[in-house]
């Protein structure tokens, strides 16, 4: 019997409303989509996914690197109840649809309890549907713009109040009032200098120029020339990538100065200062909660200790590395508190998630000093600190909070509501879930 | 953000930069394409392996950089020639299959690299005369662009004598108007082609080894530059005169939109410019006047 146009479609049309209705019949019941149970002894399977090839490589990587350290560690020491964690390591290509498709992958297949991952915002927002339909966990060991509320994510990272908020005022009154920001083409500068603008205000600050470079671009003449018109005092910097390295070394080459005119960076850390050459990054600026250079014995213990591990082979450590560190300690925390309120067989992410609120890892745990999860937004409290690039690529700490500073990620959008446990709380009372 | 006639002209001048680092890029595909009809999609990674090339010069043997941009156009030009032998030569008749290959072994080249170097990004040192800026009066353009600038004027000039000037061109063109006549004359394409082929190769590693100190080295970096160098080759119309001006023309509305606007603006007009532009004259600004393949 041949096929008939007509056969065809109304076969295909049967396909497709079968594997239409065919998901919600392994949907499991309120319990949650997490289908796998843990058990006493048995490996604890966690995913992690980070691009370890493309143009995310570069920061990415090291993040996936400095996970499996993390989890030696902690495995080492016991691992969690007596039961290791076992990583399932996963590459996501730089590639958006690679990451949506391997977040389905690792809670469906490998029933992972939460996973460890992402970057840039792009990538938290394509995984995130994911996560939240499936009731999963998302650590994400990173910097972002808030503005989010989502109930199954938890960022170890500051969020803007806790990234520029110091930076502007700083380097307003160190070096002058005019200002130019440059930054990557995409939502996180975007959102970044939205919050910038305020501080600036309120700094006294004058913004002589903003612009986006394309992701990916590695031409700043154009920019360079408008810089060199405008002559601001400083720049205000949330260039990503291999673009970021390009900006700092067209900067030299055109003839300005990190004396005359530094730039103050978000993103600008050891680990692109050693891809751009030292002399390029010295007199720069950056904002983050961790640098290398940190002198305290649970830093110098990370430092020596990742460095001599196989996983240091690139030879620096940097605050998204850092970051990632120390989510994994959140997950242990949090996990044991689970276990301890619930008992090992009944555990589900959202229960970890619960239980992360409010853990702290003391200074003998943390290499950026003492930081603690916030019960309201999930997000992190830490100590925002100031560093200018050394002659060697070392960063010297040049300011920092006394202490830690609370996250706040709808801070430019007061009218939003407050982010709580349960959802976006706005102003009338009513909650709105997963606010992405 | 005030606009005055200095600034402008600081804008031409860039422009001038700009267009002359894009047409170095495009120069090995203009010859390769122009030539042959090949589809290189391994050009962008010859161009990082010219890159890498000049990175491991420097780091292991110690080579000065000046001296590293002529070395890398010799070992990616044997490279190429080796590409050629083996794979290239035998796809002449197919250039949709010359496609598929050459992006193949554009993959290749850059897992390999990956496998070799690993993934973190690599720097290569530039002399201090060449990190400081020149100035002319109120305009002023960074040693380097300069150096680039007079590297594509002298690149473009041997070309022209090369192609124009020498035996050997006479029988490039030859070929390229019609290889069958050509070859009736006694003239061997085969080896026309494999030279053109290392030679193309060959400048898209010196391009290489200049793109690397103007940023950064990486096993994907090639691929930036790959559509930036068909967009000046097929604007041009594959002749070399056609990306000279192709190239200048893009780089000047480039850098001019960059500054009355803004840097991700001018890329999209200059898209949407040469889309347009395309639409009503399809073999592109000077054809070679070849047959079609």
């Amino acid at each position: 019997m041949s096929i008939t146009r007509r056969r065809f479609i109304r076969n295909a049309s049967l396909t497709a409303a079968a594997a239409a209705v065919a998901p919600s019949l392994f949907l499991p019941g309120a319990k949650g989509a997490w289908g796998a149970t843990l058990s006493k002894g048995k490996p604890i399977k966690v995913g992690v996914l980070f691009s370890l090839t493309g143009g995310l490589a570069v920061p990415e990587e090291d993040s996936a690197l400095v996970m499996q350290y993390a989890i030696d560690e902690i495995n080492a020491a016991g691992g969690i109840n007596g039961s290791p964690i076992e990583p399932v390591i996963i590459d996501a290509k730089s590639d958006m649809n690679v990451y949506s498709e391997k977040m389905r992958e690792l809670i469906l297949r490998h029933k992972v309890i939460s996973v460890f991952g992402c970057y840039t915002s792009a990538s938290r927002k394509a995984v995130l549907p994911t996560v939240m339909s499936q009731r999963n966990l998302l650590f994400y060991p990173t910097c972002y713009e808030g503005a989010e509320c989502s109930q199954n994510v938890i960022c170890t990272g500051p969020l803007a109040n806790q990234h520029s908020r110091d930076l502007i005022p700083f380097m307003v009154k160190t070096f002058g009032k005019k200002v130019f920001f440059v930054g990557s083409n995409y939502v996180w500068p975007k959102e970044s200098n939205k919050n910038a603008k305020l501080w600036l205000e309120q700094a006294g600050g004058e913004l002589l120029g903003e612009e986006y470079i394309p992701l990916g671009s590695s031409e700043f003449g154009p920019i360079l020339n408008k810089i060199r018109a405008a002559k601001p005092d400083f720049i205000f910097s949330t260039v990503v990538g291999a673009s970021d390295i390009a900006f700092h070394r067209q900067f030299k080459q055109e003839g300005f100065s990190a004396d005359k005119m530094p730039i103050a960076s978000l993103t600008t850390g050891e680990i692109e200062t050693r891809a751009m050459g030292n002399e390029f990054g010295a007199g720069h600026f950056l904002s983050a909660p961790y640098f290398q250079a940190l002198d305290n014995p649970t830093n110098h213990r990370f430092v020596e200790g990742f460095l001599a591990s196989k996983y240091g082979k690139n030879g620096t450590t940097h605050y998204n590395m850092e970051e990632t560190y120390t989510s994994a300690y959140v997950f242990k925390a949090a996990l044991e508190k689970a276990i301890a309120g619930h008992g090992i067989e009944e555990v589900t992410p959202a229960m970890i998630r619960a239980a992360a609120a409010g853990v702290r890892l003391e200074d003998s745990v943390s290499p950026e000093g003492a930081v603690w999860i916030d019960e309201n937004n999930f997000n992190t409290w830490l100590v925002p600190k100031i560093g200018q690039c050394q002659a060697d690529g070392s960063f010297k700490i040049v300011s920092q909070a006394p202490s830690q500073v609370a996250p706040d990620p709808f801070s430019i959008y007061p009218d939003a509501g407050k982010c709580t446990a349960e959802g976006l709380k706005a102003a009338n009372g009513s909650i709105r879930k997963d606010v992405i | 953000m005030d606009y005055s006639w200095v600034t402008f002209a600081n804008a031409l001048l860039l422009g001038l930069s700009i267009g002359s680092i894009w047409l170095i890029a495009a120069l090995g595909l203009t010859i390769i394409y122009g030539t042959a009809g090949v589809i290189n999609m391994a050009h962008g990674e010859l161009i990082m392996l010219g890159a890498y090339s000049a990175y491991c010069l420097q780091t292991y043997l110690g080579v000065s950089y000046l001296l590293c941009i002529p070395l890398s156009f010799v070992i990616v030009a044997l490279f190429g020639l080796v590409i050629e032998r083996v794979l290239i030569r035998y796809l002449y008749a197919r250039p949709l299959d010359t496609l598929l290959a050459t992006w193949g072994v554009s993959l290749v080249l850059m897992q390999g690299v990956r496998m070799i170097f690993g993934n973190d990004p690599k720097y290569i040192n530039m002399p201090q005369f060449l990190s400081s800026n020149v100035s002319f009066g109120p305009l002023s353009l960074s040693a380097f662009r300069i150096l680039i600038i007079a590297m594509t004027a002298v690149l473009v000039g041997a070309f022209w004598y090369v192609f124009y000037r020498t035996h050997f061109g006479i029988k490039i063109r030859a070929v390229t108007q019609n290889k069958e006549m050509a070859a009736s004359f006694g003239i061997n394409s085969q080896r026309i082609y494999m030279l053109t082929f290392a030679l193309g190769a060959g400048l898209a590693g010196l391009a290489g080894s200049l793109f690397a100190a103007l940023s950064i080295v990486l096993p994907n970096m090639g691929t930036g530059y790959i559509v930036q160098s068909f967009l000046v080759v097929v604007t041009g119309g594959g002749s070399l005169l056609g990306s000279v001006a192709a190239g200048a023309l893009t780089g000047e509305i480039q850098s001019v939109l960059a500054y009355l606007i803004n840097d991700t603006f001018a890329r999209f007009m200059l898209f949407i410019l040469i889309v347009v532009f395309l639409r009503f004259r399809p073999q592109g600004l000077f054809s070679a006047g070849a047959t079609r393949r």
